[in-house]
């Protein structure tokens, strides 16, 4: 059984045009011990999905599901304070922007204590001394002096790390990282994936990583979904994904790559995923698809098998002939 | 730090004579020659208005009367009433006590209801108490505070009798004033009832008072809020399965006391100018009231020292809210 087990999520915001549907019909399962790593363009729903889950969004935002479990339990029926028993204790979650996703007016040891002290029976002393082991545990330098000093006096990279470091407190079982390392220099980004990988090895907790990054994929990835304007349009593990993609969006990702991951950029595709007011009808990749026919323009595709990668296509690609389904 | 320090010296030096000249020329602007006034209704004789003329010095130009106020002001002598021949510095340090306790009681009612109140209303966006805070705050910023004060003299002094109608304290008691704080020389009186009437004659004036601050940070609380609320750091408080009261009245409402203390310190400023009204209408003993009696007396000492009194006042107040501001906002602390 899967650690974490959303089927077919769909999340609707209201918005001053009408409602927006920025995520749609998604599935995401992670088990235990293993890496998950969630791809597409910005806006393709990728941060919206994961902060549904974790009950995080707005209350612009209407979110529905089949199936949305936890180690076994209904995220969705929680109530706010057994909710607050597995945020942030079981599922922990960083962010893109390490800068602004930590309070300016605590130190970074108090933020931290503060995690411990929510959900672990701690008393202040050993808050302490696990906040320094913590610390130490992400890599920060002299962390003593760190514990007292702000935000705003510690550089990018640390601040991911303090965030790290407040996520892996209570020894999460999942850890969902968005985009940990987008906004950082290119030197730190590879720091940061190599402690997260890390610390996912040591403790063998659950990892979804959301990244742009091909090159990151292929390192520490088991399994790969790809994300496209709210849909999920492949899912495949990371050894067939390179090699055989089956969704012609995946397969342009993969070929916009700059020598195939040789170095590090995102990938480009002519175009631009479609947003609120120019979603196409049919397959919502039609407009930038070099496959793309009548049946795609008018049609939304199935989603295919787990052989095809579940290819939310009505071409699959690298299928064999009698293989094909229509 | 130093420099901060400096440059906010001479700001204030500068700030310092410029009210002393403002607070001069101000008075001199008002028709009417204060030696008549003096003189009453009986009038006086023409040598009689020239000699005094001659010993206020108004016979001197203008330039060199103010030269000797200010050499005056800047070695601490204010010069004295023409009423009660007393120094300005006297009258005012026995009449501020009454000023400050009422202006303290609003400022600290102000912020008491005003600041969960913008912080209830920010969490409770577009509901129904969110309405109706945000409608009010907009009546109390507006309200005429003189009809506001009678409303509430004609509803809960006359036609309910629970509170008096003005002074500050009852005619019963009796005792010494050592602090000049009616609540605390009340209770160091030791007599039974002085610190409930002490309490009965503040609450009025404070409330008067109080309604144009509470207003303004009632509203800038919410605001504060709203924007703190959408920032990622509210977000990650969220993430940690913090509870809500934890997130709203810590992680979000000490981002947001930031403009707000801005608020309170601006809000003082108003608070004295609304205190020489609520004095007036309340008889109530402060500077306040002893200010708008000295203008109808064209008592030039009085008035002029009032003001830069009162102006001193609130500069000091902003230096402490400039302060407070590095206290609770680590980005400005720990800049070197
Ligand atoms: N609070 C919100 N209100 C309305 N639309 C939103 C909100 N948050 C995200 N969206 C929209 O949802 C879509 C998906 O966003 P997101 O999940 O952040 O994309 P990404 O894959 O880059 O993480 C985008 O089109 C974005 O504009
Ligand atoms: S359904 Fe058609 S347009 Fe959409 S990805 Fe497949 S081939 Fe391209
Ligand atoms: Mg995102």
């Amino acid at each position: 059984m899967a650690l974490l087990n959303i089927r077919n999520l769909s999340v609707e915001f209201a918005t001053g045009g009408g409602s927006f549907r920025a995520v749609d019909g998604v599935d995401v399962t992670v088990d235990g011990g293993e890496v998950l790593a969630i791809v597409g363009e910005s806006g393709s729903g990728k941060s919206v999905s994961m902060l549904a889950a974790m009950g995080l969004l707005p209350w612009t935002a209407t979110v529905t599901a089949d199936e949305l479990s936890f180690d076994g339990r209904d995220l969705r029926d929680l109530s706010a304070s057994a909710r607050r028993k597995v945020i942030g204790r079981e599922i922990s979650m960083i962010f893109q922007e390490p800068m602004s996703s930590l309070n300016p007016c605590f130190t970074v040891g108090f933020q931290i204590r503060e995690a411990l002290k929510q959900h672990l029976k701690l008393d202040s002393s050993a808050r302490k001394k696990r906040a320094l082991e913590l610390m130490e545990m992400v890599g920060i330098p002299a962390p003593e002096k760190r514990l007292t000093a702000f935000p705003h006096q510690l550089s990018g990279g640390m601040n991911q790390r303090v965030m790290i470091a407040m996520a892996i407190a209570c020894d999460p079982k999942l850890l969902i990282a968005d985009e940990p390392t987008t906004a950082l220099d290119v030197t730190i980004q590879a720091q940061i994936l190599d402690l997260l990988t890390g610390l996912q090895r040591d403790t063998g907790m659950g990892l979804i990583l959301i990244t742009h990054d091909m090159g990151v994929v292929a390192e520490t990835a088991h399994r790969v979904a790809v994300q496209y304007a709210g849909w999920k349009v492949e899912d495949q593990p990371v050894e067939t994904l390179f090699d055989t993609p089956h969704h012609p969006y995946t397969a342009a990702l993969l070929a916009a790559l700059p020598e195939r991951a040789t170095e590090r950029r995102l990938p480009t595709i002519p175009g631009v995923v479609p947003g609120q007011f120019d979603r196409p009808q049919g397959c919502l990749f039609s407009p930038r698809c070099a496959h793309a026919d009548d049946l795609c323009r008018s049609t939304v595709p199935p989603v295919q098998s787990a052989a095809l990668g579940r290819a939310r296509c009505h071409y699959p690609l690298s299928v064999p002939a009698k293989e094909k389904v229509q | 730090m130093l420099r901060f320090f400096i440059s906010r010296l001479s700001t204030f030096f500068v700030t310092f004579v410029g009210v002393t000249l403002i607070s001069f020329a101000f008075i001199r602007v008002i028709p009417g020659d204060p030696i008549i006034v003096m003189a009453g209704e009986r009038g006086m004789s023409q040598e009689r208005y020239e000699e005094l003329t001659r010993q206020y010095g108004f016979d001197q130009p203008v330039l060199t009367q103010f030269w000797d106020y200010l050499t005056g002001v800047l070695q601490g002598d204010l010069g004295q009433s023409f009423v009660t021949k007393k120094p300005v510095w006297d009258e005012f340090f026995a009449l501020f006590p009454a000023t400050l306790e009422l202006s303290l009681c609003a400022i600290i009612l102000a912020i008491a209801l005003g600041i969960p109140a913008g912080v209830i209303a920010a969490v409770n966006r577009g509901k129904f108490f969110d309405r109706a805070l945000m409608s009010s705050a907009l009546v109390g910023y507006s309200m005429p505070i003189f009809w506001w004060a009678l409303l509430l003299i004609i509803v809960f002094s006359g036609n309910l009798g629970w509170t008096p109608v003005s002074g500050r304290m009852g005619l019963l008691y009796y005792f010494p004033t050592p602090t000049g704080f009616m609540l605390i020389d009340s209770l160091l009186s030791g007599q039974s009832g002085a610190f409930v009437s002490a309490v009965q004659h503040l609450i009025l004036p404070t409330i008067v008072l109080a309604t144009i601050p509470l207003a303004v940070i009632a509203r800038q609380t919410r605001s504060a809020m709203l924007e703190v609320l959408s920032e990622d750091y509210i977000r990650t408080a969220r993430a940690k399965g913090l509870k809500p009261w934890r997130i709203n009245g810590l992680h979000a409402l000490r981002n947001a006391m930031i403009p707000v203390i801005t608020v309170i310190g601006l809000s003082v400023g108003t608070l004295l100018a609304g205190a020489i009204l609520t004095e007036t209408i309340f008889s109530w003993p402060g500077i306040g009231k002893w200010m708008v009696d000295s203008i109808f007396r064209r008592d030039y000492p009085v008035v002029q020292g009032g003001l830069l009194l009162v102006a001193v006042v609130v500069m000091i107040v902003n230096l402490i809210v400039d302060m407070l501001y590095g206290l609770i906002n680590p980005r400005i602390r720990t800049r070197k």
